[in-house]
């Protein structure tokens, strides 16, 4: 279980506040709990690495961005296979996690994108990171964690879809 | 009754001739995808991280598997390599005859000295090979039927690129396509297959 701070919105909570007379409540637990977050090492010189963690939401949220001191630019991207391609992108609308679902972040999948690195990433940092949600009612969240950082060269998860990819046609 | 025991006789030879038939294909099909006499794919010259132009005929004796990628992709690539290692690992003393080949689709940010160093991380003797200009990326793709794609995010670009691993036996023909989600055990199997085959 990772220790992380979760700090609401204020001006929300105030506007809400004062509209709905009972607002997101406050909640006995916060409304996503992150475990196991990881980033993956990286060399100098390399720009950009992922972000890997699995959340569980509470209440209804979507995952819209971030912030780390590591790099000047966080991005919610995914990666999937299209055939035998690989594509990865930008979701212009953040990840969307359903009350009581966990989503995992893992390779191979969703991923925050550490972009823009000005040195490289090392096993045995911890990089902190603030994971930024807004819920249904237009209020913002902010999470902080802290990720350890895993070798480059580890295995991910193997992939789990089966059946083989089209190769090339002869 | 002589007509009912030819019938008989029929169906056990059938059977017999589709058990024999199985056991045949059995032992001569792969996990991956089987692409030998593939038309495409016959070689490269292309610079690696020393800048030493490189080709297939440099690595005869070897199992080579070729993979086209780019190192500032979080996910796919990385997966890449370190289901390699994990072949060579599974490959025992018979690693030493299977080489790793990444050509970068992403000429223009993996520079030599960050290529070295992202392969080094996995395995010291993965050889990285930087197409030197758009042109020779270009050619090398279209020679290797591979399709790479560069695509904007938010704050720089990510590439698109075809996943698959192309693997040449030992004599440097093209054999097998092994596709991205395929695992390193069927893989090292592949390999070791390869390697075994009569010189």
């Amino acid at each position: 279980m990772t220790r992380f701070v979760v700090r609401r919105n204020l001006l929300a909570w105030l506007v809400v506040g004062a509209v709905a007379g009972v607002t997101a409540t406050a909640h006995a637990q916060a409304p996503v709990t992150i475990t196991d977050p990881w980033v993956r090492a990286t060399v100098p010189g390399q720009k950009a690495t992922g972000a890997f963690l699995q959340i569980t939401a509470h209440e209804a949220v979507t995952l819209v961005g971030g912030k780390t001191p590591v790099a000047p630019v966080v991005e919610i991207h995914e990666m999937k296979m299209v055939g035998d391609r690989m594509q990865m992108r930008a979701l212009p609308n953040g990840l969307a996690i359903g009350a009581g679902q966990t989503v995992a972040l893992e390779p191979g999948g969703y991923h925050v994108m550490l972009i823009d690195l000005p040195k490289a990433v090392e096993v045995g940092q911890k990089v902190p990171l603030t994971l930024t949600f807004t819920t249904t009612n237009g209020e913002r969240l902010d999470v902080d964690i802290e990720a350890e950082v895993r070798p480059l060269g580890r295995m991910g998860r193997p992939m789990s879809h089966g059946g083989l990819g089209h190769g090339p046609q002869r | 009754m002589g007509r009912f025991i030819g019938a008989l006789r029929r169906i056990i030879w059938v059977l017999l001739c589709a058990v024999v038939l199985s056991a045949c294909s059995d032992r001569a099909s792969f996990h991956a995808q089987e692409i030998t006499g593939a038309e495409f794919g016959r070689d490269f010259a292309l610079p690696d991280t020393e800048g030493q132009v490189r080709r297939l005929a440099d690595f005869r004796g070897e199992v080579v598997a070729l993979y086209f990628g780019f190192i500032q992709c979080p996910d796919v690539c990385p997966t890449a390599l370190a289901r390699a290692v994990e072949v060579k690992r599974l490959l025992g003393a018979q690693g030493e005859r299977f080489r790793v080949v990444f050509i970068t689709v992403d000429p223009e940010r993996d520079r030599p000295g960050v290529v070295r160093a992202y392969l080094d991380a996995f395995d010291p003797t993965f050889v990285g090979l930087i197409p030197p200009d758009a042109a020779t990326l270009e050619a090398t793709a279209k020679a290797f039927r591979v399709f790479y794609r560069k695509v904007p995010t938010g704050a720089s670009y990510t590439m698109d690129h075809t996943a698959t691993t192309f693997v040449y036996d030992p004599k440097g023909k093209l054999r097998l396509a092994v596709p991205h989600a395929m695992g390193a055990t069927q893989f090292a199997e592949d390999v070791a297959r390869l390697l075994a085959e009569a010189p």
